[in-house]
């Protein structure tokens, strides 16, 4: 009886360690985005690099990434080489050029490589509210049929990336 | 009975007596005291509660900022990007509140679909940058080039 | 240069401390003495070693290396150089690695103060020390190095950092709160090395009890300037929110408060042994899961560090090994213990049994209410928050129970007290504190939760001064003689027993005395608060090394005379772009005048809280003397003595 006892700190500490551990990845500041599930909403954008303008029907008919970025977000730089290795893996991604200035953005890139099959230029930032970002950098996972089905809130990285991917599928 | 043994009972009812009201004590307050989050869109479909204390939260609407010219009285939007709802709220916002940020407020559903705060909490994210900053960063560099320029002219 | 410098001697000590966790338990099983014996030198080379990579942090910092990524995030050119220390501890990976210099630090105390302990207890400790000390390093190593570099192209200028932390009170605060946090792993570790070597007799108890009394002091004190700090920077003059990460301060405090006396009982009489070993886990543990809840994103919080989940799964993982393991080798330990001695009811064990379930109740009500939205997620029932009404509602009585009969337990004598002697004392201060305390609340009108609250203050101060003199006018000798040859143990108890009742005070007085308004105010304006005119003159631009400044210009006059002239500051963070309320302050003993400004809210008009806070202070005075009462009694002469060969 007493033994029985003795482990009842240690139970009670196993019980709280699997709440805690399905906690964990849930960002409690977290808001569902209510994009998920839509499609992409509408707009017309300045592609960077040939000045065309980009629409909805110009998207990709397979799944691919939308990932918000800026010269001047310090997360972007750090996440830049790992969009790089994702888009040679064979990963497609559009970028967009959120808030940012058209120079610097084509020296980021003929610095840095560019991973994106194109850029779009959010240069007022209207995109970016539509989509409903917080920050750059921001990444949208939109499937087939172009309904968006993920978002991640800051940098993609080779730990975080198997969920992305996940759901890439 | 044993003496010992009733030691130990007057102990383990001291205990159990203690506990008990404490759990009550607990479980009483937990009752009244705690409020769910409920997103625009959940409001707009009718889920929430009315005259409950609840906390409703989602992204400042631009432009829907609205001051009262005599007393501390302010109105603004919040939207989860699908429905937006109405916020009242009489006292001083926080220093993070901005149109576009993303807000918590905690109060009241009234009547006329109107939610009435009794506290607004803004919440910073530390994870990334606002687009904002970049300008400052620039800002800070190109003002470190001319101190050095002039420096170099004296 | 220095990063990697840095880095590489990280690795190193994570090696030495490896060592210093496997090498004297080998010694131990095997009985090699020499092996036993490495633990000092292994110790403090591993200090010796994280402190370069600390100093090496703090070169980054200084030398404004912003190809250093923590430093580009935290940092700036514009920053104040005092600024640019406290910087080094802003942000998670450079707090971390404060927190692990800290653990190296109190290991070190205890390395060079071995020869105190037995030859076998000594380096067991050091050794169950080491474990946490691999744990953190490589949570430090492994997820969050501080001297990751982003190169070819390294930013001109970084990030800044965050404004709510610049700022004197957050230089001081997080040094002193990691003390008390970490100051817990020695008992732990002294406490888990009872288990091992089975030698679960009270001199463990004896060992550990001046480092508990230090750490305690140091978190009481971390917790005090927290709550000071919250009051003047957070701009809304609250001076305690209920806020998981407070919590996460204020579990490990309330659950030490009960260590420190279970310690004391062990110590003298033998009882509640395996309670006060799993009381010395439970202590730790809850400062581990205070790291884990700032660290990991899973509460939200004020204070808390950016969320990232590999964090979280590794701390969490640490928190397994370390609390899942210790408690385990406890249930199968303990077993063995059996409390020879037995004790009576009305004896001051039974006083201070009561003690510990009723701060031990008060540990699990606010682990309660901090965990519970996270209970409600998990189990799929929304998203919730519990707010302070919960804390205060379930708090505040079990804690004026508390101090009841915290103030009989001195009265009492071990093993067995007369009734008549603890009777006399009581009726007299029942009287004292009821007639008094009702005199004061009929006088200014206050409540019967005043009432209350200050009967008992009244009362806890009666029955210390009875004790303490009733101790004091026995014998022959003449009372200052007498006086002098109390134990500092004792006038550690006394002290912080008063410094409990001057924070209750403090509180009361706060909350049904004080006087808070937020009003709509043009430069010219006047308004009167609680007998207070303030008198809006007017706000001017200026400009501080990182930020803009809006001065506002307050002046204060109590019947027609000035009694203050106050300037709070809206500054405006240029790097951050982050507003920041700089509230201005006329501190008084009895009363504080709290004036902000809110947000401009026209051309002219300015929304402006003005507060009259009575007796506030108290609450940050008592804490004070808390620290005050821990540090002498670890300081107790008792605890100097050497160990007898063996």
């Amino acid at each position: 009886m007493r033994k029985f006892f003795l482990f009842f700190p240690f139970v009670a500490f196993s019980i709280l360690s699997v709440v805690l551990y399905v906690q964990i990845g849930k960002d409690a500041n977290y808001m569902p985005s209510a994009l998920i599930g839509q499609t992409v909403p509408e707009f017309t954008l300045v592609s960077l690099t040939d000045d065309e303008l980009v629409s909805n029907k110009d998207l990709p008919n397979q799944p691919y990434l939308i990932n918000f970025w800026g010269t001047w977000c310090a997360a972007c730089h750090v996440e830049h080489p790992y969009l790089v290795q994702l888009a040679r893996s064979g990963v497609v991604i559009v970028g967009v050029d959120y808030k940012d200035k058209k120079s610097l953005a084509e020296q980021w890139l003929n610095k840095k490589g560019d991973p994106y099959r194109y850029v779009l230029m959010d240069e007022l930032g209207h995109f970016g509210v539509d989509m409903g970002i917080t920050g750059a950098p921001e990444t949208f996972v939109v499937d087939s049929q172009g309904v968006v089905v993920y978002r991640h809130q800051g940098e993609i990285n080779a730990q975080n990336w198997p969920v992305i991917e996940g759901y890439l599928q | 009975m044993h003496p010992l043994r009733r030691k130990r009972l007057i102990i383990i009812i001291a205990i159990l007596l203690i506990l008990s009201s404490a759990v009550g004590l607990v479980m009483f307050a937990l009752q009244q005291n705690i409020n769910l989050f409920f997103s625009p869109t959940q409001i707009a479909s009718g889920e929430a509660p009315q005259q409950a204390t609840i906390r409703a939260g989602g992204v400042v609407v631009e432009g829907s900022v609205k001051r009262d010219p005599q007393t501390l009285y302010v109105s603004f939007d919040v939207t989860d990007y699908q429905y937006s709802m109405t916020i009242e709220y009489l006292g001083i916002l926080p220093d993070l509140f901005r149109e576009g940020q993303g807000i918590v407020a905690q109060g009241s559903m009234m009547a006329n679909g109107v939610f009435k705060a009794t506290q607004v909490l803004a919440k910073h994210d530390e994870e990334y940058m606002a687009p904002e900053v970049s300008d400052a960063l620039k800002n800070a560099q190109s003002k470190r080039v001319t101190v050095t320029e002039s420096a170099l002219s004296y | 240069m220095f990063p990697e410098l840095g880095q590489f001697s990280l690795i190193l000590s994570l090696f030495f401390a490896l060592s210093l966790a496997v090498l004297p338990l080998v010694g131990y099983w095997k009985g090699n003495r020499l092996l036993l014996e490495t633990a000092r030198p292994l110790t403090l080379i591993m200090s010796m070693l994280v402190l370069v990579g600390f100093i090496s942090l703090c070169i980054a910092f200084l030398s404004d290396d912003f190809s250093v990524l923590y430093v580009a995030q935290n940092s700036n050119t514009q920053l104040p150089i005092w600024y640019k220390v406290s910087a080094v501890w802003g942000s998670h990976e450079g707090s971390l690695l404060f927190w692990v210099l800290i653990l190296c630090g109190w290991c070190s105390a205890v390395a060079l103060k071995i020869r105190t302990l037995p030859a076998d207890v000594g380096p067991i400790v050091l050794a169950v020390l080491g474990i946490v000390c691999v744990g953190f390093l490589s949570f430090l190593l492994f997820t969050s190095s501080p001297f990751v570099r982003i190169l070819p192209d390294a930013p001109l200028d970084g990030g800044d950092l965050n404004p709510l932390l610049q700022d004197f009170g957050l230089i001081v605060h997080p040094p002193v709160l990691y003390m008390g946090y970490v100051g817990f792993s020695v008992a732990f570790a002294f406490a888990v090395a009872a288990l091992i070597t089975g030698n679960l007799n009270a001199s463990w108890a004896r060992w550990a009890r001046p480092w508990t009394a230090a750490s305690w002091a140091f978190l009481t004190l971390g917790i005090t300037l927290g709550s000071w700090w919250a009051y003047y920077e957070l701009g809304w003059g609250g001076w305690w929110f209920w806020d998981p990460v407070e919590n996460a301060s204020f579990m490990p405090w309330l659950s030490g408060t009960a260590l420190l006396h279970s310690l004391a009982v062990t110590e003298k009489r033998g009882v509640f042994k395996s309670w006060t070993v799993l009381l010395a886990i439970f202590t730790f543990s809850l400062s581990l899961l205070g790291a884990f809840l700032v660290r990991s994103g899973v509460l939200t919080s004020v204070h808390s560090f950016a969320a990232d989940p590999t964090r979280g799964v590794f701390i969490l993982g640490l928190l397994i090994v370390l609390i899942g393991g210790s408690l385990l080798l406890y249930a199968i330990r303990a077993a063995q213990v059996r409390s020879t001695v037995s004790f009576g009811l009305s004896g001051r064990e039974a006083w201070l049994l009561l003690n510990n379930i009723l701060l031990t109740v008060l540990t699990l009500t606010v682990l309660l209410g901090t965990l519970y939205p996270l209970l409600f997620d998990v189990l799929g029932l929304g998203k919730i928050s519990v707010g302070a009404p919960y804390f205060n509602a379930v708090f505040s009585p079990i804690a004026l129970l508390l101090m009841v009969f915290m103030a009989v337990g001195p009265l009492s004598r071990w093993h067995q007290t007369s009734a008549n002697a603890l009777l006399v004392p009581c009726v007299i201060a029942v009287l004292v504190s009821v007639s008094v305390s009702a005199g004061l609340v009929y006088l200014l009108g206050f409540g019967v939760t005043a009432f209350i609250s200050l009967a008992v203050a009244m009362w806890v101060v009666v029955l210390s001064f009875y004790d303490w003199f009733s101790k004091v006018s026995a014998g022959t000798k003449g009372i200052i003689p007498r006086a002098r040859q109390l134990p500092r143990n004792y006038y550690g108890m006394l002290l912080a027993h008063l410094g409990m009742v001057v924070t209750l005070v403090g509180i009361v007085l706060v909350t049904v005395n004080s006087e808070e308004s937020m009003l709509r105010l043009s430069p010219g304006d006047q308004a009167t608060v609680a007998g207070y005119e303030f008198r809006f003159d007017r706000v001017e631009q200026l400009k501080g090394p990182n930020y803009l400044s809006s001065k506002g210009q307050f002046t204060a006059y109590k019947e027609g005379k000035q009694v203050a002239v106050l300037y709070p500051e809206k500054r405006f963070f240029t790097t951050r772009q982050q507003v920041m309320t700089e509230a201005a302050l006329d501190a008084g003993f009895t009363r504080d005048l709290y004036v902000s400004l809110g947000e401009r809210v026209d051309e002219q008009a300015w929304g402006v809280r003005v507060y009259v806070k009575s007796f506030v202070r108290w609450i940050w005075l008592g804490g004070l003397l808390m620290m005050a009462g821990g540090l002498l009694a670890a300081l107790d002469k008792r605890y100097r003595k050497r160990a007898r060969a063996i």
